[in-house]
């Protein structure tokens, strides 16, 4: 899932002091899971800033809106007959949810409500860790299920660095070292001819290096 | 017992301090409670183990939120006591009740009836 981190309300309140009529926009994916911009933390967020507005003695109005997602259009529909009621919006969706989101109502000021952070895993409750990069070329396949793109510091393809010290990173002890990691997973899938094989170098224009991607599945177009 | 405590406090009962939710304690703000308390079960005597202990967190995340909006953090509180301290129990509502009237009334409350 898209893992994101809540704005401090502060920065939230620097955003949108000018405006008048404000609709808190929820998500109920990625955001929900990690508890910074599902229905819940609309509340949170709404109650905060209708408390802070009437505190400075503004009559701000501030609405609660949870849609299923805000990176399609189907959902984003769902709130155009009211659009006109608001003068900004603070969406606590991901970067992509804001984007389009700003796409679909371009006269209506969309402010972000969370800072997205990565791809990632819910380790446990209150913790989430980064797992893909969305490099466009999965190399997972030969390195036991671990990817050294989004774990190696170094994004090294082929074995670690020097820098791996007890199976931590250089840069942090209390990061793993990538490489450690799929060395004992090729070792308990005996698989460890696997490390042997050379990782070609990596074509990294499917990544962010060849600009912003797309994925044309005409298949499925109508 | 038949201990005295302050008659301006609205008791709300919780099957386990668990259940309080940063936004129980907003809200109560946003319809003009001037403090809010949560008085739950001594920390490791929870019947659900931790339903004090994330209270305590939401508690304080809702402390940190009125700091932040300027409603000032300190008219919420957590506390912990046993069900058998009936004379701590009014002495917490007699410590909450003082610092809140130190405190002054909820300003929401006021900002509401200035824009009435």
């Amino acid at each position: 899932m898209i893992v994101a981190d809540k704005k401090p309300i502060e920065e939230i309140i620097e955003e949108i002091k000018e405006h008048e009529k404000i609709l808190i926009l929820g998500c109920n994916e990625c955001v929900t899971v990690c508890e910074a911009g599902g229905k819940k933390e609309v509340g949170v967020l709404a109650s905060a800033l209708r408390m802070y507005f009437l505190n400075q003695g503004r009559n701000v109005t501030i609405d609660e809106v949870t849609l299923e997602r805000q990176c399609d259009h189907e959902y984003l529909e769902e709130i155009r007959d009211r659009m006109d009621q608001y003068d900004a919006v603070v969406s606590i969706a991901c970067g992509v949810g804001v984007q389009f989101m700003a796409e679909k109502y371009h006269d209506t000021p969309v402010y972000p409500g969370v800072n997205t952070c990565f791809l990632g895993v819910t380790e446990k409750r209150g913790l989430w860790t980064e797992r893909c990069q969305a490099c466009g070329q999965c190399i997972l396949a030969s390195t036991g299920g671990i990817c050294p793109v989004s774990r190696c510091a170094k994004r090294l393809l082929n074995g670690p660095c020097g820098g791996s010290v007890r199976g931590s990173c250089e840069i942090n002890k209390d990061i793993d070292c990538a490489w450690q990691l799929i060395i004992d997973r090729l070792k308990a899938l005996d698989r460890l001819d696997d490390y042997e094989k050379i990782c070609a170098l990596k074509d990294w224009s499917f990544d962010r290096a060849g600009g912003p991607r797309k994925v044309v599945r005409e298949d499925v177009q109508e | 017992m038949r201990l005295q405590y302050p008659t301006d406090i609205k008791i709300i009962l919780l099957p386990c301090t668990g259940k309080l939710d940063v936004l129980h304690i907003l809200h109560a703000f946003e319809k003009g409670a001037d403090g809010v308390y949560a008085v739950g079960c001594m920390e490791g005597d929870c019947h659900y183990n931790s339903g004090n202990l994330r209270a305590r967190k939401r508690v304080e995340q809702a402390r940190h939120i009125l700091d932040v909006i300027g409603m000032g953090g300190e008219r919420v509180q957590m506390y912990n006591l046993s069900s058998s301290e009936g004379p701590r129990f009014a002495q917490i509502a007699v410590e909450m009740d003082e610092r809140i009237r130190n405190l002054g009334p909820n300003p929401i409350k006021r900002a509401k009836h200035r824009a009435a």
